[in-house]
């Protein structure tokens, strides 16, 4: 489903993605760990373009990313992402939020995106804040609605970047809930994340990056219970 | 009570020679009505200009990103009046347009500039995880500009030009430099028939302040109701 193959990214003089491979199978849940700095994001941002990779390949589906541009518009409208920040629109209401892709970039007509939105609120426990703006929901609302937001497009893909790391304690449970119940159904995911009990009750398979490198990989069981490599060992034993 | 009766002899033979006599009155009326035309027009041509300005510095596509870089040093950099001067006796001086028409582009040229600044710096004062998100949905660049961006950027601009067109209202006070007959030129050529600078001149300024008032409060008024999501 997603093809990676030996991506470069540099910023500047600064190498952060120096030839990372791999490859993420169709219903796969998979979660990047690592120090920060580790090139986790960068490498998440790369699969839908929001950076572009210096040198090496990026195919998802029969696509590959090489930068033509619309292409890379209709290519996002298959990969949902969710944000750090949530970066809802401000603006906008919920559902103005939720339905303003669906509208504007696969033509639906109002009614059927209004109904859609609804339902997806229903799915992500915020069907009572559809009219609300953005800045009166709380982190964890945010977050959520932001998640409810990338699936309206129907994605084959959701990229996760930090979802909870910009979140007050006690709302990280919610968001976590709401992204197990989609891995439960089967939907394919990528997400880097510093909450190490989620990625192992989450994720078939643990990336584990450091200096933007995937330094060891492996089933949850395998990285957590019994990593091979001394940077892996080094990172856990400081995490857990 | 004699003092009270002199003064008030005094200020209403002041006023009936600056104003009434000769209809001296149609002096001011004339020069606001031009003064209101000059920066309507200018704002407008302003708006259109500073737009596609900066657009072009943001989106620094070569040849365009250089000219608007350029333009906006040497507006920025150079007098009202120079410029003024520059366009009606040089730039468009075989060209038979009206004065009014005239002064309307090079204020229009002079405002762009400046609405540009304001334009590009609003855009970019939207946080930059906005056009992630747009983009991440699939939205291309100008639909991402138009739903996400720009409304947003609206409440940012909207202060700075509301100050860029008082500034423009003021500005037009040049005009007479070309022998147009603006509102403040209206001022002096009464002062000049009744040799009394007081009358005429307070008139003026009281006027400008008027105009800038009310535009005041519009805007202040339609930034309120902008402000209604927050």
């Amino acid at each position: 489903m997603i093809k990676v193959i030996n991506l470069h990214k540099y910023f500047g003089d600064l190498e952060v993605l120096k030839g990372v491979n791999n490859e993420i199978k169709k219903g796969e849940v998979v979660c990047v760990i690592g120090p920060s700095g580790s090139g986790k994001s960068t490498f998440l941002r790369c699969l839908n373009l929001l950076e572009v990779p210096t040198r090496g390949e990026v195919i998802i589906g029969d696509i590959a990313l090489t930068g033509n541009m619309k292409d890379i518009d209709k290519l996002r409208r298959h990969v949902g992402m969710v944000f750090q920040q949530f970066n809802l629109f401000p603006h906008m209401t919920v559902i103005e939020n939720i339905m303003l892709a669906p509208v504007k970039v696969l033509k639906k007509s109002k009614e059927e995106a209004a109904a859609e939105a609804l339902e997806l609120l229903g799915r992500v426990g915020l069907a009572d804040k559809a009219n609300e703006y953005p800045s009166r929901l709380s982190g964890g609302q945010k977050q959520r609605v932001a998640i409810a937001r990338a699936m309206a497009m129907n994605p084959e893909v959701m990229l996760f970047d930090e979802p909870t790391s910009a979140l007050d304690p006690e709302m990280v449970g919610e968001v976590l809930e709401v992204i197990k119940a989609l891995a439960n159904e089967g939907m394919t995911m990528v997400i880097v994340t510093h909450e190490m009990g989620f990625a192992r009750e989450v994720s078939d398979r643990v990336l584990f990056m450091d200096e933007g490198i995937i330094y060891e990989e492996g089933t949850p069981a395998q990285i957590f219970s019994n990593p091979q490599r001394s940077r892996t060992r080094e990172f856990l034993s400081k995490v857990l | 009570m004699v003092f009270i009766e002199n003064l008030y002899r005094v200020l209403s033979d002041k006023i009936y020679y600056a104003f009434i006599k000769e209809d001296r009155f149609m002096y001011l009326v004339n020069g606001w009505s031009i003064s209101v035309q000059l920066t309507l027009f200018a704002a407008i041509l302003g708006i259109f200009i500073g737009m596609f300005i900066a657009i072009a510095k943001i989106t620094g596509k070569p040849p365009f990103a250089q000219i608007a870089d350029w333009y906006v040093s040497i507006i920025r950099g150079t007098p009202a009046v120079v410029q003024l001067t520059i366009i009606y006796f040089i730039i468009l001086a075989d060209v038979n347009l009206p004065k009014t028409v005239i002064a309307s582009i090079a204020f229009g040229i002079n405002s762009g500039a400046y609405v540009s600044e304001i334009i590009r710096s609003g855009i970019q004062a939207v946080d930059k995880g906005q056009t992630e998100a747009g983009r991440s949905l699939g939205l291309s660049y100008s639909q991402t500009m138009r739903h996400v961006i720009i409304p947003q950027a609206v409440k940012n601009i909207l202060p700075a030009l509301g100050n860029e067109f008082i500034i423009l209202l003021k500005e037009t006070s040049i005009s007479g430099y070309i022998a147009l007959d603006d509102l403040t030129r209206g001022g002096t050529l009464i002062r000049s028939v009744t040799y009394d600078s007081m009358t005429p001149l307070l008139t003026v300024a009281y006027i400008y302040f008027l105009m800038t008032a009310m535009l005041s409060a519009l805007l202040a008024k339609f930034e309120r109701r902008l402000r209604s999501s927050d």
